[in-house]
């Protein structure tokens, strides 16, 4: 799950890592109470709120341009912030329908200190899984403010790395060698080994998959600060973290994707015209695959899970066939435990209920296939049947590129 | 021979009292498979009956272990409680735990795996189907079925499969048994991007067991443990070995299903890992369809 800029701010402020003072607000009638408590000396940050990056970057459709910007007075932040506010933003990361605007955060702009080459005083730091080590590995790096797969590519010596023992959690010694590897001194030095204790503990306390602030830097004052902050949290973990779980913003997720989450299925919405319908993940994705293998393009992801139900199948061809695109549906079912029979009656509901048109394409195997042929053969309607995955894929694609 | 579990290894079942256990436990029963224990804290002394069988339930893994012999668990404990689970398999000094529960925190899996380090337990799993040794009877009945998959599409065999995906081993193995090729051992390691058991070791095991001539690896986008175990393969693995990556279609950064399989850079993608197989003398299928195939073109068996 993923959280907005200024809910993730909000808890590291909580866990004591520093951020640029600021507040949120959802309508423009409440911009100017939550400009009025910021210091505007040094102008103020308007920044979207949408869960995905690029956005300084951003083009908004009406051809406003920056999702971020600085107003060097409080009267310039609220025009901006009408601006940006129900405007659709379409940074590198939206895709090219964007994300809606629904929420403006205002900080007070930090004073950037400076390097002695005149550089912005910027760093990178993250924390997240370390697949092949199975532990949290912190990332720090002394080039802030860039991408940072264009650093681990262009000069991966500037990239640290600290890998936390989970039997003990992350030791002060650690914190000093990020500090260090960063090459803070002094009075610097100290606010960044409390800062990576701090930040560890929000990552480690509250599940998170992945803690990144980018950048972090260093004011012209001399304290260090999370600039921006993106955080995203176990899905798995959340039933323990209810006050995250009330930080959800639905308006950020697919509508399909959440309506399939109430039916237990997985659904990805992609930009094809094939539906799949399938059990288990890896056969969900290989189903994609063989049907672009085939020459055709798939619509979405959805697995039914190991044991689908009638009502998952109904409920998963309902949610297919929302998605406008949808020229045809493959249905790929390899029914090891559950019976081919049930999946198969299902599908001819499901038909019949909806009133599908379109073509489709069943492709059965496991337990009581037989039965299950049967019963779709019988059924009176127009639905072909695959004898492998490679044929059936063969057959939905002809069908559709007819 | 075989790896991991054999015919006769004896089985406990942790959470048999639960729906998705007792389902999977009678099935395993009725695969002829030996499941001599279940464990339920707070059930303990109560049976658990399945085709005139009586499975004796226990309050804790080490009682189960002791009195009945098991040195295998299947377990099918909720999520929140699943870690706890694994750990009371390592306190109990088992071989080998199976957790074929889906949706465990990657924190407790962390923490878990840590403290597994230096134990005698293996952990197969989460998230996983489990594992399967065909047997010689009608259908491969009288296996060593732990965990969800399908028994009777096995057929005893000298393939060894090894997958993240459940549907997807299935597929594979219903290939093979469908072309008159049987397995030794078909083992899940789960979806998980933590797990217990990578395809590497269980690769290893399969290289070292006689009874095993061939090799199925299927892998998906997300991590390089295929890439790991690939180029292990190139450098030492002494039995041709076909290959399937699964996610090809699928958009970086977004998670198909499986927690693990998430695209995170340039080198976990489906055509990276393909491209790496294909470099460490994989025969690599080209699509799900012809796994099978793929190992037959470089084994005649």
């Amino acid at each position: 799950m993923n959280i907005h800029e200024y809910q993730a701010k909000a808890l590291f402020e909580k866990f004591g890592v520093a951020v640029p003072k600021g507040a949120a607000a959802q309508k423009a009638s409440d911009f100017e109470a939550a400009v009025a408590p910021l210091d505007g000396k040094g102008g103020i940050m308007v920044k979207s709120q949408i869960h995905a990056g690029g956005r300084g970057k951003g083009v908004f459709t009406d051809g406003f341009k920056g999702g971020v910007k600085f107003a060097p007075t409080k009267e310039k932040a609220l025009e901006l912030a009408k601006a940006m506010l129900g405007n659709t933003l379409v940074t590198a990361q939206t895709g090219p329908e964007g994300r809606k605007v629904q929420t403006i955060y205002f900080t007070e702009a930090a004073n950037l200190g400076k390097r002695p080459d005149g550089r912005d005083d910027e760093y990178y730091l993250a924390i997240l899984l370390d697949r092949a080590t199975s532990r949290p590995v912190i990332v720090a790096s002394t080039e802030g403010g860039v991408e940072i797969e264009k650093v681990a590519h262009d000069t991966p010596e500037r990239i640290f790395k600290v890998h936390v023992d989970p039997a003990v959690g992350l030791q002060a010694y650690q914190a000093r060698q990020i500090a260090f590897a960063l090459g803070f001194s002094g009075e610097l030095h100290k606010q960044c080994v409390a800062l990576v204790a701090k930040l560890y503990a929000f990552f480690w306390e509250k599940d998170c998959s992945m803690v990144e602030v980018n950048p972090m830097l260093v004011t012209a004052e001399g304290r260090l600060l999370a600039l921006d902050a993106k955080v995203s949290f176990d899905d798995n973990a959340l039933f323990r973290h209810p006050d995250v779980v009330a930080l959800r913003d639905l308006n950020e997720e697919d509508a399909k994707e959440i309506e399939a989450s109430k039916f237990g299925l997985s659904y990805i919405a992609l930009d094809g015209n094939i539906a799949c319908l399938v059990n288990g993940a890896g056969l969900a994705m290989s189903t994609m695959d063989i049907i672009q293998h085939f020459g055709g393009s798939p619509a979405n992801f959805l697995d039914v899970g190991g044991g689908a139900s009638k009502e998952q199948v109904s409920a998963a061809f309902k949610i297919i066939l929302g998605d406008p695109n949808v020229k045809g549906i493959l249905v790929n079912i390899f029914g090891g435990i559950m019976d081919c029979n049930v999946i198969a009656t299902g599908i001819v509901e499901a038909v019949k209920e909806t009133g599908l048109k379109l073509p489709l394409v069943v492709r059965l195997e496991g337990n009581n296939v037989e039965a299950g042929k049967a019963t779709l053969a019988a059924s009176g309607l127009t639905i072909v049947s695959g004898d492998s995955m490679a044929d059936a894929a063969r057959k939905i694609v002809g069908l559709v590129t007819k | 021979m075989s790896i991991l579990v054999k015919e006769d290894t004896r089985v406990l079942v942790q959470g048999i009292t639960g729906d998705f256990g007792a389902r999977h436990a009678r099935l395993s029963i009725d695969y002829g498979s030996q499941i001599v224990a279940g464990v339920t804290p707070g059930k303990g002394g109560q049976t658990f009956e399945h085709g005139g069988k009586k499975v004796p339930i226990f309050n804790t893994v080490a009682d189960a272990a002791r009195q009945t012999g098991a040195t295998v668990s299947a377990i099918f404990v909720p999520p929140p409680f699943a870690a706890d689970a694994i750990l009371e398999c390592v306190d109990a000094d088992l071989d080998l735990a199976v957790a074929i529960t889906e949706g465990i925190p990657v924190r407790d899996m962390v923490r878990a795996k840590r403290a597994m380090q230096g134990r005698r337990t293996r952990l197969i799993g989460p998230n996983c189907p489990g594992l399967v040794t065909p047997g010689r009877g009608d259908k491969s009945h009288g296996g060593c079925r732990i965990g969800i998959a399908p028994g009777y599409i096995h057929r005893r065999g000298n393939v060894g499969v090894v997958s993240r995906s459940g549907t997807l081993t299935y597929e594979a193995v219903w290939q093979l048994t469908c072309r008159g090729k049987g397995q030794s051992t078909c083992v899940g390691i789960g979806g998980d991007p933590v797990n217990g058991t990578s395809h590497l070791d269980v690769i290893r095991l399969f290289n070292d067991d006689p009874e095993t001539e061939a090799i199925i690896m299927i892998g998906e986008i997300g991590g390089n443990a295929e890439v790991e175990a690939a180029r292990w393969i190139k450098q030492h693995c002494k039995k041709p070995v076909a290959g399937f990556i699964a996610g090809a279609t699928a958009p970086a950064g977004r998670r198909m299903g499986h927690a693990g399989a998430v695209i995170g850079g340039a080198e976990d993608t489906a055509a990276a890992k393909i491209k790496i197989f294909k470099e460490c003398g994989i025969s690599v299928a080209e699509t799900p369809s012809d796994m099978a195939d793929a190992l037959l073109r470089i084994w005649k068996g």
